[in-house]
């Protein structure tokens, strides 16, 4: 291995109500590839993002080179030779691949603001054969699979001679072949001398593609290990750590085990394979995975959001034909998305209005007229129930924090009679003091009668929650655990069970 | 062989500036047009008839150009019309008010045009008002000055016979100059559009405005450029709608915004952004005065006319939607 690239150390960065790194630390030399681990927030993303200049660290020192550096923006950072190509591409679609690598730095003709089309797919070419990228510099990008695609912004970022080329989940939307030429790009990369930074975390890639592992956890730095002398158990322990949750799930009694909802077979292309699955009456059933496992696909699917190729879903032992979210909700079955904000209310409206939003038909009279005196009645009710903190039911629901929020989303599907309700993430953005009132009231929904499926990524939430664990990868299930049988390692081992692995 | 024509099909793609599908159905369209009115109807298949179609075309297909650039931004220009208008008049200021010679009032009216270019572009990008509203408002605005400053009256070119010369004058084959402008600024578009830094920063803006601002674009300052160039075009069409009505008409132009954005539009150009071209742009505004002078000569009343025109854009746009559908 080379030289010192980079070496950041005592990085700490909060954001309002997380702290989201805190003394992290990391070094790069060149002519490795370096994996960076962790679960998700573990805070991966966001040390990487300090490095290329999107965000500004509240403490600790960068050197490059060995010279302490500021990075304040993404320019800073590529006039540094750092790259980072982000999980979504930033590419223009309707522009070829060369006219995207050169956008801003055209080669001109005579005349300086006329372009010079041949000199700029002549430097695209040049560019990929020395990268041994495989393109057609003339090819519009919007019309190439997400893996070209990717290759566009490598080829981009290396233009500008970094020597740092950070990859945010490269893998997560290739398939086999392409992540098998992503990787060989990736080793004559690092045969150049190049550093690079790969976040992943598909654990078995490690032992393919890189030569030292970073685990982080809690955005904290736990460890840096040779990938060859760690086994891929030794990188889940550290990525889990402890059992920082002692609390047992609290686990009410729940008898009845009537079938509420079953889905069988649920199919679509490569996201959603082979997804069977059953909810009982009074249960809480936890559904986890890393970002990209498919879960909330599988959901929004079952729900109607989404189309499906095949699959059944039963609701009460019956076939129903659910193919929009219209027809889910006349079968007693509620989405709340974990963008509350965007898909679950009316935030300029008042609470009276969003509780009331999807059963305004139960709340007509004649010629259209709403019955106020009944959803004033209906709201009032659930501010009582629910304990949602609000001045009052004619309280705009922008004005609401985060977790009374979640309550009026869960009050309009409550109001709408749905025994089924699907929470996405129910304490995404919701602060530390108000989780446990969410929690609170999914046990009361259950012990109610209500069936949950909860989908987390927060690992201790689905241990502390669920009665049952599903756990995803790739579109697929890959285990099905109890209560009892659910601990932090086994889900982590379910969550990276990838087919090749599988196989073997 | 398959890598040529590969190779082949998407040059063709890059010198046009997009997708091509929709400017060659624009194009059938517009020659099943010319071939059903002409075989309806005796008066349409005249030459005189066909000339008139091509000056008929000239100032909606100047103005509906400068559209193009800003609509393949993402953006849009209501107020060309209006601006036209205060071009004209700004025209008539200097030339027959101030008695200042031609080769001072053109590219006076010229530069009238892309100051307001450069005051849209500049409330877009730097204040970021809504395109929608920025220019709504200034199409209020450069209306009421254009009567104010004319008092609300037409202004004659009496004193410069040259200028109506110049421009409507018929020196090859009996065709007015005003086809030939049009024609060399459409080239001179296209070429902007294809060939040009700023043709490539419209089309990268349109696209994916975040990441050409990461890539290092300033991207505020060629919005404002866009519009200025739109603005530009408006004063070029002022001066041609001028030659045309022989005087600066301060109460023209309302409405012509929507026959420009409507060419546009019909000619392919997308009104989410990124794609576009002026030969199509072209080809839409040659469908929409076909359509208006094919429709009146055969004895439609105006009144049908509107309702017609404003079927074919929806319709332009819904096949548009239809076929992007289908093929994604």
């Amino acid at each position: 291995m080379g030289d010192l690239l980079v070496e950041m150390t005592d990085v700490s960065k909060s954001f309002p109500g997380v702290h989201a790194l805190d003394s992290a630390r990391f070094e790069l030399r060149a002519g490795e590839v370096h994996a960076l681990v962790g679960e998700n927030g573990a805070g991966k993303s966001t040390l990487m993002k300090v490095l290329a200049g999107i965000y500004h660290p509240d403490g600790g020192t960068i050197r490059v080179k060995g010279a302490e550096v500021q990075v304040p923006n993404p320019r800073a950072a590529q006039d540094l030779g750092i790259a980072m190509i982000h999980q979504e591409l930033n590419l223009m679609g309707h522009l070829t691949v060369a006219q995207n690598i050169f956008i801003g730095r055209e080669p001109r003709g005579k005349v300086n603001f006329w372009l010079d089309e041949k000199a700029l797919n002549r430097k695209a070419a040049e560019l990929f054969e020395q990268l041994h990228i495989r393109l057609d510099p003339r090819a519009r990008v919007s019309g190439l699979a997400v893996a070209q695609q990717q290759m566009v912004e490598i080829a981009k970022a290396l233009s500008y001679n970094s020597d740092v080329l950070i990859m945010d989940e490269p893998t997560a939307a290739l398939t086999e072949t392409e992540i098998d030429e992503l990787f060989r790009i990736t080793r004559h990369l690092r045969e150049r001398g190049h550093g690079i930074v790969h976040i992943s975390h598909r654990l078995e890639e490690l032992k393919q593609i890189s030569d030292r592992v970073t685990v982080m956890r809690d955005g904290r730095y736990i460890d840096t290990v040779q990938t060859a002398d760690a086994t891929i158990g030794q990188i889940i322990s550290m990525m889990v750590g402890r059992t920082i949750f002692e609390e047992a799930p609290e686990l009410p009694e729940h008898p009845n085990p009537e079938v509420v909802l079953e889905v069988r077979n649920l199919n679509r292309g490569r996201v959603i394979r082979d997804v069977s699955f059953q909810l009982h009456r009074g249960e809480i059933l936890g559904v986890a995975g890393l970002v990209g496992a498919g879960r909330t696909e599988v959901m929004r699917a079952a729900f109607g959001a989404d189309p499906r190729d095949s699959g059944e879903v039963l609701v009460h032992g019956q076939e129903v034909a659910i193919n929009s979210p219209a027809d889910a909700v006349r079968h007693g079955i509620g989405y709340l998305s974990e963008d509350r904000k965007r898909y679950g209310l009316a935030l300029p409206m008042d609470v009276e209005a969003n509780i009331v939003m999807a059963s305004l038909g139960s709340f007509t009279g004649r010629l259209g007229r709403i019955l106020r005196t009944r959803t004033r009645a209906k709201a009032d009710e659930h501010v009582k129930g629910l304990a949602i903190k609000t001045p009052g039911i004619g309280q705009r629901v922008k004005n609401l924090s985060g977790g009374n929020q979640q309550k009026v989303v869960v009050a309009k599907w409550l109001t709408a009679d749905t025994e089924i309700l699907i929470f996405d993430e129910p304490t995404r953005g919701i602060d530390v003091g108000a989780k446990s009132e969410i929690y609170r009231l999914l046990n009361d929904l259950a012990a109610q009668g209500k069936a949950i499926i909860m989908i987390s990524s927060e690992l201790p939430e689905i241990l502390r929650m669920s009665h049952r664990v599903l756990v995803m990868c790739e579109g697929r299930i890959t285990g099905e655990l109890t209560a009892a049988e659910a601990s932090q390692e086994a889900i982590m081992t379910f969550a990276t069970q990838r087919e090749a692995v599988a196989a073997a | 062989m398959t890598m040529t024509t590969g190779t082949a099909r998407s040059r063709v793609a890059s010198v046009a500036g997009g997708d091509s599908v929709q400017r060659l159905l624009a194009l059938g369209a517009l020659v099943i047009l010319l071939a059903f009115f002409s075989i309806i109807s005796t008066p349409f298949r005249t030459p005189d008839n066909y000339i008139s179609i091509l000056v008929a075309t000239a100032v909606n297909g100047v103005l509906a150009m400068g559209v193009t650039f800003v609509i393949i931004t993402g953006g849009i220009d209501l107020s060309v019309g209006t601006t036209m208008t205060f071009c004209s008049v700004i025209l008539g200021l200097i030339v027959t008010n101030a008695g200042l010679p031609l080769w001072i009032g053109i590219p006076g009216a010229l530069a009238a045009g892309a100051l307001v270019g450069t005051v849209n572009g500049t409330l877009i990008a730097k204040a970021k008002i809504p395109p929608f509203i920025a220019t709504l408002g200034m199409m209020s605005i450069t209306r009421g000055l254009a009567q104010v400053l004319s008092d609300v009256k037409p202004i004659y070119f009496e004193g410069t016979p040259q200028f109506y010369d110049t421009f409507m004058g018929k020196y090859i084959l009996g065709i007015p100059n005003v086809v030939f402008i049009m024609f060399g600024a459409a080239i001179l578009a296209s070429l902007v559009l294809t060939k040009t830094t700023l043709g490539r920063y419209t089309f990268a803006l349109g696209s994916n405005e975040e990441a050409t601002r990461l890539s290092g674009v300033n991207v505020a300052r060629w919005k404002i450029a866009v519009y200025a160039v739109c603005g530009l075009f408006a004063g070029l069409a002022g001066i041609l709608i001028a030659a045309r009505m022989t005087s600066a008409q301060p109460s023209v132009g309302m409405g012509y915004e929507l026959d420009a954005i409507a060419a546009a539009v019909i000619g392919g150009t997308s009104l989410s952004g990124g794609e576009g071209s002026i030969f199509g742009t072209i080809i839409g505004a040659f469908i929409i005065s076909t359509l208006t002078i094919g429709l009146s000569i055969t004895g439609v009343p105006d009144q049908w006319k509107l309702v017609i025109t404003g079927l074919v854009v929806i319709g332009a746009v819904w096949l548009d939607i239809l076929r992007r559908s289908r093929r994604a």
